[in-house]
């Protein structure tokens, strides 16, 4: 197993947000957390990139447990690449020197170096003439893409996409979303918090459905969206397909 | 669509009227208040004297080049004290945020720091830093007033400029140090390279106003020694026996600051335009 979490548990004070979620996910598969807003779906995944630290159980990074916490999370968050919802680009960096960042300064190794391989991800997903412009001068779709390319540039062993077309505009999601797809068919490992069910079952290898801090259902995307066997993911289901 | 005369719609040339009724009334307005203080002040039974101290034409040309020379010195003072302030101030706003518990006494100490010298007034540390150091018994040039008149500005600016940079630090959304953190970057560089750089803009024109205040409160190193503008004008009132070297060191002052206070207006303003 690439990643496995065991029993994890996060509480912010009295309020309970992951009630002990254990969760596989195999190298270069797709898992698809669904579920309600507050189901914990976010902060699963701030866990894992551990942006926040969890209160018990642990997370296996190839068989080592990163949630260990005497363990420096810098290195381990090099290897987890993660794209927000508010895309969070540096408002103060062009395109390319938010994509450049982190690589120079955390690998030390000269930008000129760096500019061919960045250049080639800028071009593979269709910006190559928006390098140079500020994150305000893009529209929502582009930035996103730009965050998508960013957390590339580390060489992510897995990538973690945290409701990534929730503020596009509907018509922007679609070049979002096909970026994923890409990922997908290279291989990449990922886990993903969304409310785009039609991309979820069609790409996802398997979707786990979030209630109340706990997987509820898990499984193969047609037998979560054809056949639920817990009411409450048949309500969830029932209530996202009529909007 | 109907529209007006001149091809204006109805609202263009609603509001064209009523910003002409306005500009008419400010102007009268105006025009009312600084006819009666110019009418009314002479009025009164000691304007005479008043002129003759304050407002002497005489005293002003005579004066006017050598408290010039003597804002020089202000001048000086200001410009060698603010890039220090910047500096301090910036290391203080940043010793809040360190968690490495070695340093803990460097946190505790800036905290401390900015409380203090918030609280008491710059005169009195002028005062008590530039009389009481040197009091010690300092061989020359270590008794120098322009040394500790220049320590005790820094001290109290650099305490108000901290709290300027933390404000700056703090409004720069959590978001941001996060996704900096997720790419791998190390606590110190997503501070440097992702927090910092926006704070730092943010608080330009706030920065902008405390350099103004500073630019004045150099007049206050006159009281332990150095022969600025200040010192110079009551060199000169006691000297000529009137007043006039006071205005002219005002309007000197006025000459440098209120074109600078237009500046940082007009850096606030552009930056809540940019950020609507």
């Amino acid at each position: 197993m690439k990643l496995r979490l065991d029993h994890v548990r996060k509480a912010f004070g009295p309020t309970t947000v992951l009630d002990g979620i254990s969760l596989n996910v195999a190298e270069g598969e797709m898992v698809c957390l669904i579920g309600a807003s507050g189901s914990g779906k976010s902060t699963l995944l701030r866990c894992i990139n551990l942006l926040e630290p969890i209160d018990d159980g642990a997370i296996y990074l190839d068989g080592v447990d990163i949630a260990e916490p005497a363990l420096d999370p810098q290195p381990i968050r090099q290897r987890i690449g993660m794209v927000f919802q508010s895309y969070n680009l540096f408002p103060h960096m062009t395109a390319e020197q938010n994509v450049l960042l982190a690589p120079h300064r955390v690998y030390g190794t000269p930008r000129e170096q760096l500019r061919p391989q960045i250049t080639g991800l800028f071009q593979r997903f269709g910006l190559e003439d928006r390098m140079d412009r500020y994150p305000d001068q893009l529209s929502g779709g582009q930035q996103q893409r730009v965050a998508i390319i960013r957390a590339l540039a580390m060489h992510p062993e897995i990538m973690l996409f945290d409701e990534v077309t929730s503020a596009l505009d509907p018509e922007l999601v679609g070049e979002v979303l096909q970026v994923l797809r890409t990922l997908k068919q290279e291989g990449m490992t990922m886990v993903l918090a969304t409310h785009e069910m039609a991309f979820a079952r069609d790409v996802a290898d398997r979707i786990c459905f979030l209630d109340q801090g706990q997987i509820l259902e898990e499984g193969p995307p047609n037998q979560i969206f054809q056949d639920p066997q817990q009411k409450r993911t048949k309500d969830f289901l029932r209530r996202v397909r009529h909007h | 669509m109907a529209e007006g005369p001149a091809g204006l719609t109805r609202r263009q040339a609603y509001e064209r009227r009523l910003k002409r009724r306005s500009l008419t009334t400010a102007g009268l307005s105006t025009l009312g208040v600084v006819s009666a203080i110019v009418l009314l002040v002479p009025l009164a039974p000691g304007w005479d004297r008043v002129k003759t101290s304050f407002f002497n034409g005489e005293v002003f040309v005579r004066t006017f080049p050598d408290l010039l020379q003597a804002f020089l010195l202000d001048v000086a003072i200001f410009a060698w004290s603010a890039p220090l302030i910047a500096a301090l101030g910036l290391a203080v706003a940043l010793a809040r945020d360190v968690r490495n518990p070695v340093l803990y006494p460097l946190r505790l100490f800036s905290a401390v720091y900015t409380d203090v010298f918030r609280g008491v007034p710059v005169v009195l540390v002028v005062y008590l830093v530039g009389f009481g150091i040197p009091g010690l018994g300092l061989p020359r040039p270590w008794n120098s007033p322009y040394i500790w008149g220049t320590v005790a500005l820094v001290l109290t600016y650099s305490a108000y400029v901290a709290e300027i940079f933390r404000s700056g630090i703090e409004s720069v959304h959590q978001s941001q140090r996060n996704a900096a953190l997720s790419l791998g970057l190390s606590m110190s560089d997503a501070m440097r390279y992702v927090v910092l750089p926006q704070a730092i803009r943010r608080v330009i024109p706030a920065q902008m106003n405390m350099l103004i205040a500073l630019q004045k409160d150099v007049a206050l190193l006159s009281f332990i020694g150095p022969v600025e503008i200040f010192r110079q004008a009551g060199v000169f009132k006691s000297l000529l026996a009137n007043f006039t070297p006071y205005v002219v060191a005002a309007v000197i002052f006025l000459a440098i600051t209120i074109p600078a206070t237009r500046l940082a207006d007009h850096l606030i303003a552009k930056q809540n335009r940019a950020r609507t």
